[in-house]
């Protein structure tokens, strides 16, 4: 009977919704004396094709902005434009700027390998050095000119506590880096990226190589970290983004298109784009 | 609600549309059980207040059935945004919706001890207006989540207001009845539940009406002062 109840019930005529999307609510605005990083009407292109169209942002200090959209859609992009990577493309062309801590990162006066070190990057994939786990995470300190065996030892303990590593290899220093786990090796990565201190941080889909397992290490990782760090991560897993970031930009076609908290963006988006990305629907 | 019918995956569209469909269906039952109850306190029909009794654990578990079918929802498909909040909406819908079938049982009962006193000269009839006020409410609340129309909360809220009056009113004037005679004492107070049962029903309308707010305006207007709710309704009326 309760059955027969619901198939008789008649379907009643839809509507559409009148205020539901597009609304005029105030973006967010990052305030000024918290601004760790800024882009300016930033331009970009690959020779003739643009990849980022005037893209306006702030990014807050010691907080996690997470950038999501479909596939080229410009985020990863942008993330790399930050470590001025993109230099490293012949075709690359960049009209804009891009400000961090109010300096312009692709004023002539830059050095661009101290800029590198003070915005680190990990990648998809781990990309451990063929080295032992000590030396991988020495790395970047023994560039710098760094041999003091004390002040190593004691440096690659820091960094491997603060990557959530050190127990799990305080006792295999001297092994092979790649005899460790994907998971471990991401955060190994996270660890190298550490030791040199920098003040930003950029994970471009740090866990989509990961299993679950270690992708929850990595994500409470990444809220140990936001503590020290601004924290800038690109990721397809939404529900990612929904746990770890405070900011999310929704970005489209390299243009910016929603910029807000992440908690107001997932249940209540402002821009019907931004709804339809994120429930799964058609543009 | 056609916009929960766009998304890439199909399923997901028939889940949320057969949830939607249960909904309904939970609230046709309730509203029928609420009409007859009033008009079995009205006419004294024990029958009909039988059948709203029995039709009471049919809701029940449709109500069981619902919150499994919402957990899946979350569980597989982790809404965001309109279809969070749908499902949210849906949750918190089906439990006031679970109340007032339990507030029309209550009514039923007592509309059969009523049936065993002396029935007034005015049929209850102010029960019966209070009933209509109330069931009106149910009927906007189901429709107005259909449609997604919010501004349907601000006709229910100010509908309830006057059923708490009427209720006041009735709570006047059958304490009189039972000043000036103790004899009547039970009767009315028999009578009174029944009235404080609609009040209840018309507080649970409200919750629906709120919540279709939520769903589609993403904003909670639960508790809020009456200054919120006017400098709302002035944004609603100036969207149309």
């Amino acid at each position: 009977m309760e059955n027969a109840a619901m198939n008789n019930q008649a379907t009643p005529a839809p509507t559409v919704s009148s205020g539901m999307f597009d609304d005029d609510r105030q973006p967010l605005e990052i305030a000024r004396e918290t601004v760790s990083i800024e882009v300016r009407d930033l331009d970009l292109y690959y020779g003739n094709d643009q990849a980022l169209k005037s893209v306006n942002l702030k990014i807050a200090h010691n907080r996690v902005t997470a950038f999501i959209g479909p596939s080229g859609c410009g985020k990863s992009t942008l993330l790399r434009c930050f470590n001025r990577m993109n230099d490293l493309i012949d075709i690359c062309r960049i009209d804009g700027q891009i400000l961090i801590d109010g300096k312009n990162i692709y004023a002539k006066d830059v050095d661009v390998a101290e800029h590198r070190r003070r915005v680190g990057m990990v990648f998809q994939k781990p990309n451990p050095f063929p080295k032992s786990i000590f030396e991988n995470v020495a790395y970047g300190l023994r560039l710098q000119g760094v041999n003091d065996k004390r002040k190593l030892a004691e440096v690659v303990e820091r960094a491997l506590r603060a990557a959530a590593l050190w127990d799990e290899v305080k006792d295999r220093l001297d092994d092979n880096a790649f005899g460790l786990s994907g998971g471990q090796q991401q955060r190994l990565v996270i660890a190298r990226a550490i030791a040199i201190e920098p003040e930003v941080i950029l994970l471009d889909e740090p866990c989509s190589a990961l299993d679950p397992i270690s992708t929850a290490k990595v994500e409470e990782l990444i809220a140990e970290l936001k503590n020290d760090y601004t924290i800038v991560i690109v990721t397809h897993n939404m529900q990612q983004a929904a746990r770890v970031s405070d900011f999310t930009a929704y970005m489209y076609m390299g243009e910016m298109i929603e910029f807000d908290d992440t908690a107001r963006l997932f249940t209540n988006p402002r821009r019907k784009a931004t709804e339809d990305y994120i429930t799964g629907r058609y543009g | 609600m056609e916009h929960f019918d766009q998304h890439i995956s199909h399923q997901f569209n028939q889940e949320l549309e057969n949830l939607r469909q249960k909904m309904m269906a939970m609230g046709g039952m309730v509203e029928e059980m609420l009409k007859n109850a009033v008009q079995s306190v009205v006419s004294g029909d024990t029958e009909l207040a039988v059948t709203v009794i029995e039709a009471d654990d049919q809701v029940n578990r449709i109500e069981k059935r619902l919150d499994e079918e919402c957990n899946l929802i979350i569980a597989r498909r982790q809404p965001t945004a309109s279809d969070l909040r749908l499902v949210f909406a849906i949750i918190k819908a089906i439990s006031d919706l679970e109340r007032i079938g339990d507030e029309a049982e209550k009514i039923a009962r007592w509309a059969i001890a009523l049936a065993d006193y002396h029935r007034p000269r005015n049929d209850y009839r102010e029960l019966e207006r209070m009933g209509h006020m109330v069931l009106d409410m149910l009927r906007k609340s189901l429709d107005g989540f259909t449609r997604m129309a919010p501004e349907v909360a601000l006709e229910i809220l100010e509908q309830d207001k006057k059923v708490d009056q009427d209720y006041e009113s009735i709570f006047r004037q059958y304490y009189s009845y039972m000043m000036e005679d103790a004899r009547n004492v039970r009767r009315v107070l028999d009578a009174l539940l029944v009235a404080k049962s609609l009040e209840r029903i018309g507080d649970h309308c409200k919750n629906v009406g709120e919540y279709i707010v939520y769903l589609v305006e993403g904003r909670d207007l639960r508790h809020e002062s009456k200054k919120a709710l006017k400098a709302f309704q002035k944004e609603i009326s100036d969207e149309s």
